[in-house]
């Protein structure tokens, strides 16, 4: 507390220190613009990501023909994905959009944002290393992209790396872009603990006076729990990559058998790490839902406890649950029925969450604004994703079904129509409060529906064809008698791909048009009760002004029949007549 | 039902597996028919309208029981009754059978190993085919399989049936399949540039049928009486339940 005080005087002493341009804008130590790099820094990959993914439907719908736009970049082939290019491209869609799009928006751009303005905290405890964080993070970006100017290509052994394929490179011929694929991982893994390391003791020693544990409003409790995880989940990927690493050139044994090594143990550490991951893509997720639907349903979060307890029993289930991924890996088949205990269990917290948000619908007063349209639009698709999941538990469906399509609409229906829908409900919500500008709302719903429908569109017959069989990583279904039937469906999921990529325009449009035309946002636009919306929009270098906020109340006190307005501030002294302060 | 869907199950164990997908077909889609109505029904029922205030309520015990117990026993009885299936096809020792082929899987092929009149792997008269395998309908066989270079998977869509070959060890899965016909074997585990593609064909022979094909192609020579060859030393695996593979005389 005593970094809180210090800067607190320095302020009211009105040193109005001035920064120049390279310490506000690049090296800054500010957390909400360290969080505007990450966002950007997501945004940008984004692109990049979404086109490989792009390349991926064009090839599988259409094989070997000339990708329109690649034909200047793959001269030889005159556009056409071979083989190993169209590995690598489903290899870096999936790194990127997991490592450099998902973790540094949900957990970076919000994570920085959020946790101070919403705890009611000056900044990060560490401001230096947050800044480190981002510049160490951006440095495996580059790091990563590098990987496509080498020869032999990109990584193209699945984002999975799967050894022996990855460890050896005689099996794909890819031979420094695997490497860089280690390094920029390694890279990441210290980046993400800086950032962790400062969420956690953000959390636990500057919230404002009256911010309790159980006032913390459950996008905080939510990002709490992922800086956990990340604590403790990202060294397992760390120190796997690096013995991946030294055995593809140092000659270690780690994975290979012919040294006395053991293949399987490789999966055992990436899905120790992989699973608590796909918690740290969802729960943020989770969290930004559980804040936008009470603010435009006018009602209190129903069972507040339930969901911040049941996020903590999901971080806690995730490290036992990652065997579901192996479970005809060759793996003792006797484990995978102690995981498809756990993998069942993991699902009640899940559906807690869901009955809980639709307890938040029931009685309200809702307001389809864009932001709640986006969180609507996560809960269902997430409610899609959580109950396919199911198949894959059962472990005798799974081995059917892994290794199919299936588990590829799984996986999209939860970071994509789960954790990137939430990226957009927390773009257009807090966008007033970290830009100052407000956005076009009619772009806003014209984007929400067209990516809804050309999600589903893309992602839906995904089940189909997976449950026909089709295998997932495979360059060309026709090669296969028993999945030519269902071709037509390929074809149809790459129109609502390209259509999907082509809606997200709407969103850049609206985006840079807002940041520099857009009309000046209120304090409180969506009069909301939680801490941010007390600063000014964007909030100053350390965010309050003489004291900080005092906290008297729960996160989402709306509709309060006592109140005259319809929501009472977290930070708003109870009336002096008597009245009780509410929500614990 | 939904047998469109799914490829047409043609081995023993595939009903069980599909019974459960059924099964789970039903619950999940009954689920998410539920949510989805209530949604709707709660985004038409308290959409905003003037002079309207939202209840003010911090949730109810009674309910947060409810939908913690429900999904619970649910998943529950969703373990038990996936588990026999589980053991039945993964744990327990395969049924006993004197059909044992190996399965050596490489970039980007299946080789396929028959032990010859002898009924022992790594002699004189074993017979490898490559990404062609020939089994009798309605008998069990076992597959010994391994991989020489990288992870592949052995996929038989109509048989249900799914193993990762795993360089350095030698894992048995078992298979019973009902209905003669021509069934295809692709590999389900990315394995290179050459993994799309990497496949073979199952074919499975009526009784009579198979006697011919096996007088035709596995016993061109007379096989040499117990003369073992030290091939590939078969390497130990303590993730699969020991068998009576290769044992077996004819």
């Amino acid at each position: 507390m005593s970094a809180t005080t210090a800067t607190a005087h320095a302020h009211t002493a009105h040193e109005h220190h001035e920064l120049g341009f390279v310490r506000t804008y690049i090296f800054s130590t500010d957390h909400k613009m360290i969080a505007r790099q990450f966002l950007f820094l997501g945004l940008i990959m984004m692109v990049l990501g979404g086109l490989l993914a792009l390349m991926v439907r064009w090839q599988l719908a259409w094989p070997e023909t000339a990708v329109p736009g690649l034909g200047g970049i793959l001269k030889e082939t005159g556009g056409v994905l071979e083989p190993s290019t169209y590995n690598m491209a489903f290899t870096m869609h999936a790194t990127i959009m997991i490592f450099f799009v998902i973790m540094p928006i949900l957990a970076g751009a919000f994570g920085n944002f959020l946790i101070p303005l919403m705890i009611g905290a000056r900044d990060m405890a560490f401001p230096l290393l947050n800044m480190l964080s981002f510049w160490v993070t951006a440095a495996a970006g580059v790091i990563m992209l590098s990987g496509f100017f080498v020869e032999g290509g990109h990584a193209a052994a699945g984002w999975t790396s799967y050894v022996p394929l990855s460890s050896v490179p005689e099996y794909t011929g890819v031979n420094w872009g695997q490497n860089l694929w280690c390094i920029s991982l390694f890279v990441m893994g210290i980046g993400s603990m800086m950032g962790s390391i400062n969420y956690i003791t953000t959390i636990i020693n500057m919230r404002a006076p009256g911010m309790t544990l159980f006032r913390m409003p459950l996008v905080i409790w939510s990002l709490f729990i992922t800086a956990i995880l990340l604590l403790l989940a990202l060294p397992v990927l760390t120190s796997g990559v690096a013995m991946l690493l030294f055995d593809r050139t140092l000659g270690t044994s780690w994975f290979r058998p012919s040294g006395g090594g053991e293949p399987l143990l490789w999966q055992h550490l990436f899905w120790y790490f992989g699973h608590p991951e796909v918690y740290i893509l969802i729960l943020p997720a989770m969290g930004i839902a559980s804040e936008i639907l009470p603010v435009f349903s006018r009602k209190p979060i129903f069972g507040y406890h339930a969901m911040a307890f049941s996020m903590i029993a999901i971080a806690f289930l995730s490290w036992i649950v990652y065997g579901h991924h192996m479970f005809v890996s060759g793996m003792n088949p006797s484990l995978g029925m102690a995981f498809m205990v756990s993998t069942m269990i993991i699902a009640v917290p899940s559906a807690i969450k869901t009955f809980n948000w639709l307890g938040t619908l029931w009685g309200g007063r809702l307001q389809f604004k864009v932001p709640m349209l986006w969180a609507l639009g996560f809960v269902s698709m997430f409610v899609i994703g959580g109950l396919s999941g199911i198949f894959m538990a059962s472990t005798p469906v799974d081995i059917y079904i892994q290794d199919t399509y299936f588990i590829v609409a799984h996986i999209h229906y939860v970071v994509f129509g789960g954790s990137i829908m939430a990226a957009f409900a927390a773009v257009y919500y807090w966008f007033p409060k970290m830009f100052g500008k407000l956005m076009n709302p009619a772009l806003g719903h014209l984007h929400f529906w067209t990516t809804l429908v050309f999600f589903n569109m893309t992602f839906f017959p995904m089940h189909i064809i997976g449950v026909g069989g089709q295998m997932r990583r495979i360059y060309n279904p026709m090669q296969y008698e028993f999945l030519q039937h269902q071709q037509h469906w390929n074809v149809f999921m790459t129109y609502g791909a390209l259509l999907l990529g082509a809606a997200q325009l709407l969103f850049v449009v609206n985006f840079f048009w807002s940041l520099f035309a857009g009309r000046k946002a209120p304090l409180n636009p969506w009069n909301a009760t939680t801490l941010e919306w007390t600063a000014p929009s964007p909030p100053p270098h350390l965010n309050w002004g003489a004291t900080l906020p005092t906290v008297y109340r729960g996160p989402y006190e709306y509709s309060d029949p006592e109140a005259a307005d319809d929501f009472l501030p977290q930070s708003q002294p109870p009336a002096r007549t008597g009245a009780r302060a509410r929500g614990h | 039902m939904l047998d469109w869907w799914l490829p047409e199950n043609v081995s023993t164990y595939g009903r069980d597996i599909d019974w459960l997908f059924h099964l789970i077909y039903w619950i999940t889609g009954i689920t998410a028919i539920l949510v989805f109505a209530a949604m709707v029904i709660f985004l038409v029922m308290y959409r905003d309208r003037p002079g309207r205030r939202a209840r003010y309520t911090h949730g109810n015990t009674t309910l947060e029981i409810v939908w913690t117990v429900v999904p619970s026993l649910i998943l529950v009885i969703l373990t038990f009754l996936s588990a026999p299936a589980w053991s039945k096809i993964k744990i327990q020792a395969p049924p006993p059978t004197d059909f044992v082929v190996q399965v050596t899987a490489k970039q980007f092929n299946w080789q396929i190993t028959y032990p010859g009149a002898d009924g022992k792997f790594g002699t004189a008269d074993d017979k490898t085919l490559l990404d062609e395998m020939h089994v009798p309908a309605n008998k069990v066989v076992h597959v010994h399989l391994r991989s020489q270079d990288v992870i592949h998977s052995f996929f038989v869509p109509q048989f249900r049936m799914k193993q990762d070959a795993v360089p350095g060890r030698e894992i048995v899965q078992w298979f019973e399949a009902t209905k003669p016909g021509k069934y295809e074997l692709p590999c389900a585990e990315l394995c290179g540039f050459g993994h799309s593609g990497m496949k073979g064909w199952i074919y499975v022979h009526g009784a009579e049928d198979y006697k011919k094909w096996a007088a035709e192609n596995l016993s061109a020579a007379a096989a040499p009486a117990a003369e073992e060859k030290k091939a590939e030393e078969p390497s130990k695996d303590a993730a699969v339940a020991a068998v009576p593979g290769g044992k077996a005389k004819r």
